[in-house]
């Protein structure tokens, strides 16, 4: 039996040890807000399907129909879809995680836990709500009798981006969202316009062609690009890998990330004094 | 006993208390702008007063032992436990905690309205640091204590507050923790149940090598529970002691204004209450049976409850007194009514003075406090819960229980 020893500004010392001894409260908060998710709605869990599938139905007739935008030779649905899916599990695992120590508090001021499970459960639940929607992509492909290459392989590696790519934003708001709550106002702004700043709607290959190489670099300094353009690489067998843009979006990804996670270590122990 | 389970050394906990900013969700403008204010002017920030909620807190327990915390409202009692328990960080000292702790600070917390008893039981242990593996094992435990099996798939939203609490309850009290840190939740329910969870922490208390840590205002709990009694004040340790029934009195009788000097006669005009006009009581007063004012008796001492009492106009029915005795905890100890012996019929208008008469008390020494109520045919017309405060001191030996009620033995050869 190791002893435990409490002091100022020590708590640090086995934090990822005790991460990983709470991991069930993780898997029980994450299953909690699972089963409460879609409680007393008359569709259920339909709503993870229908509100992309909506959403990327007016995105391909707006800007595929009637803008005639490029699609990088594939239906320009599918080319919305494999944007859509990676923005909708960015921006709901934003949203969420970011309010999960605000929505959680009366546990943080009763219970002991490595704080870092609230948010972290948040985007696991929005990544279920991701999986299924998944359908979306699959009934496209049937629809358009598009065949997957073997780039499809490499779409759990861009998950796994997406992954990163939540979590360190999730991270950094939630925590500056107990002391400042400006950040209640401040999210869905970002995610509001981020829809339209992000290559959500149309292909990054379409500022390649109007505004260049530089262009490119400049829109890839959002860390969503790399997730959509690796999506897109990996559905669509014919769009091209613009690497630099990649390259450029992940680091900020993980640049991020390495910011949540610091900023979040060093403030959590004044949380439950805060919120 | 080999090395302590618990050892606090030097302890303390600051906040800041700041005058102007009295916001508590500060926002970011505020932050922004008060660096700005600070940045141009010069100065330093707006008055800050340092307070420590504990200060320079030490003690060790060792294994097994049962701690009651007691205090007033901000002793720090809260803090100790948030501290113990890691939800907040101490300012200075340190903790060395040798086990597995789990705090309850209060029932029920995280459990989700709209899940279902079932689901609450997993999600509740989960989150007061039970494995996946012990909750199983007192599953059935917990619903049979809880006495909820017909609504164990019904979303707790649609339990009655009785059941939700009794659910809440019974998942904390299989917890099976080395340290247990509790706070207050003895005081949920109604009172029945309140006896069910006193009667299931002594059983858990008494289970070998469980170290408990327990806050509570009802010094009966601390009294029956406790094998130690750590009293707190404004944050410093005033006393921590084993004797615990000794602290506790001390505590209950520096917790009145009045440390040594008992009062006999308490002017009630000026209590604050709630009252009608017809009927207020001017004063009560205590009297030993040599017709002294006293506020001191012997446990076989016959005690004269003296009630002054003013009568604004015509009482048209009956007017009925009765007068209450309580233990400084605030139990009930008995309760007379005038009427009980026929014969002196109040009178229905003017001043007078009424005197009941207690031939002894047999009461365990202690402080006990008087109340005296007025009613009409049930309804209240005046009312003071704790009028007056006396103590019961004894010369001789005193027996364990709350009286000392005399006795007489026969032996017989059969």
């Amino acid at each position: 039996m190791s002893k435990l020893v409490i002091e100022a500004g020590r708590a640090s010392r086995q934090y990822w040890a005790d991460l990983w001894r709470y991991r069930e409260l993780f898997g029980f908060l994450a299953w909690r807000d699972i089963l409460v998710r879609y409680k007393q709605t008359v569709i259920g869990v339909a709503w993870a399907v229908l509100r992309p599938l909506l959403t990327i139905l007016i995105g391909a007739g707006v800007f595929g129909t009637l803008a005639q935008l490029p699609s990088d030779g594939v239906p320009y649905a599918i080319m919305v879809c494999a944007g859509t899916l990676p923005w909708y599990f960015f921006s709901s695992a934003l949203t969420e995680s970011a309010n999960s120590l605000v929505g959680n508090a009366n546990l943080i001021s009763k219970v002991y836990f490595p704080r870092m499970i609230l948010p972290a459960s948040a985007v696991v639940v929005a990544f279920v709500d991701f999986a299924i929607s998944m359908v979306i992509l699959a009934g496209l492909m049937v629809w358009y009798q598009v065949m997957p290459t073997w780039r499809l392989l490499a779409l759990p590696l861009f998950t796994a981006l997406a992954f990163v790519t939540a979590m360190g934003p999730g991270l950094l708001f939630t925590a500056l969202n107990v002391k400042y709550r400006d950040f209640r106002y401040i999210i869905p702004f970002v995610v509001q316009f981020g829809q339209f700043i992000s290559p959500v709607f149309y292909s990054t290959s379409v500022i390649e062609e109007r505004f260049g190489d530089w262009g490119r670099m400049i829109v890839s300094i959002n860390p969503i690009v790399g997730v959509i353009d690796g999506f897109r690489w990996a559905i669509c067998g014919t769009t091209e890998m613009h690497w630099g843009s990649f390259a450029l979006s992940s680091a900020l990804s993980l640049f991020l990330l390495v910011v949540g996670i610091k900023y979040f270590r060093a403030t959590e122990r004044t949380f439950a004094d805060v919120i | 006993m080999s090395d302590p389970m618990i050892s606090v050394e030097n302890l303390g906990k600051r906040y800041t208390l700041r005058h102007q900013a009295t916001k508590r969700y500060s926002t970011l403008r505020d932050s922004v702008a008060g660096l700005w204010a600070r940045a141009a002017s010069r100065q330093g920030p707006e008055s800050h007063e340092e307070f420590w909620a504990l200060h320079e807190v030490s003690f060790e327990m060792p294994r097994g032992e049962v701690l009651g915390i007691i205090g007033r409202n901000g002793a720090g009692k809260s803090t100790l436990l948030k501290i113990l328990s890691r939800i907040t960080e101490p300012s200075q000292g340190r903790v060395t905690l040798d086990g597995r702790v789990a705090s309850l600070l209060e029932v029920g917390t995280g459990f989700h309205p709209e899940l279902t008893g079932r689901e609450n039981i997993h999600l509740n242990g989960a989150i007061l640091g039970m494995t996946r593996k012990e909750i199983n094992a007192s599953f059935d435990e917990i619903v049979a204590f809880a006495e909820v099996e017909r609504f164990l798939d019904t979303p707790v939203k649609r339990y009655s507050s009785g059941m939700y609490v009794r659910l809440a309850f019974s998942v904390a009290a299989h917890l099976r923790p080395e340290i247990l840190v509790v706070d207050e939740v003895l005081a949920v329910g109604d009172a029945q149940f309140q006896a069910k969870c006193l009667g299931k922490m002594e059983s858990v208390a008494r289970q070998s090598g469980r170290t408990i840590l327990f806050v509570s205002h009802q010094m009966s709990a601390v009294r029956r529970l406790c094998s130690s009694v750590l009293w707190l004040d404004r944050g410093r340790v005033v006393e921590h002691s084993r004797d615990v029934e000794e602290t506790v009195q001390r505590y209950l009788r520096g917790g009145q204004d009045f440390a040594e000097q008992l009062p006999a006669r308490v002017d009630l005009q000026d209590t604050p209450r709630d009252k009608g006009s017809a009927c207020i009581f001017a004063a009560v007063s205590l009297e030993s049976a040599r017709h002294s004012a006293s506020a001191v008796f012997e446990p076989d001492e016959a005690v004269t409850i003296v009630i002054e009492c003013d009568l604004r106009g015509q009482i048209r029915d009956s007017l009925t007194f009765s007068i209450q005795l309580s233990s400084s905890g605030g139990e009930r100890v008995a309760t007379w009514f005038h009427g009980d012996n026929t014969g002196h019929p109040l009178p229905s208008s003017g001043s007078f003075v009424c005197r009941c008469v207690v031939p002894a008390l047999h009461l365990t020494p202690g402080d006990y406090w008087i109340g005296i109520g007025a009613g009409q045919r049930g309804d209240p017309l005046d009312k003071v819960n704790e009028a007056l405060m006396f103590r019961i001191e004894s010369r001789e030996t005193t027996r364990a229980g709350m009286l000392q009620a005399p006795a007489t033995w026969e032996v017989m050869s059969a």
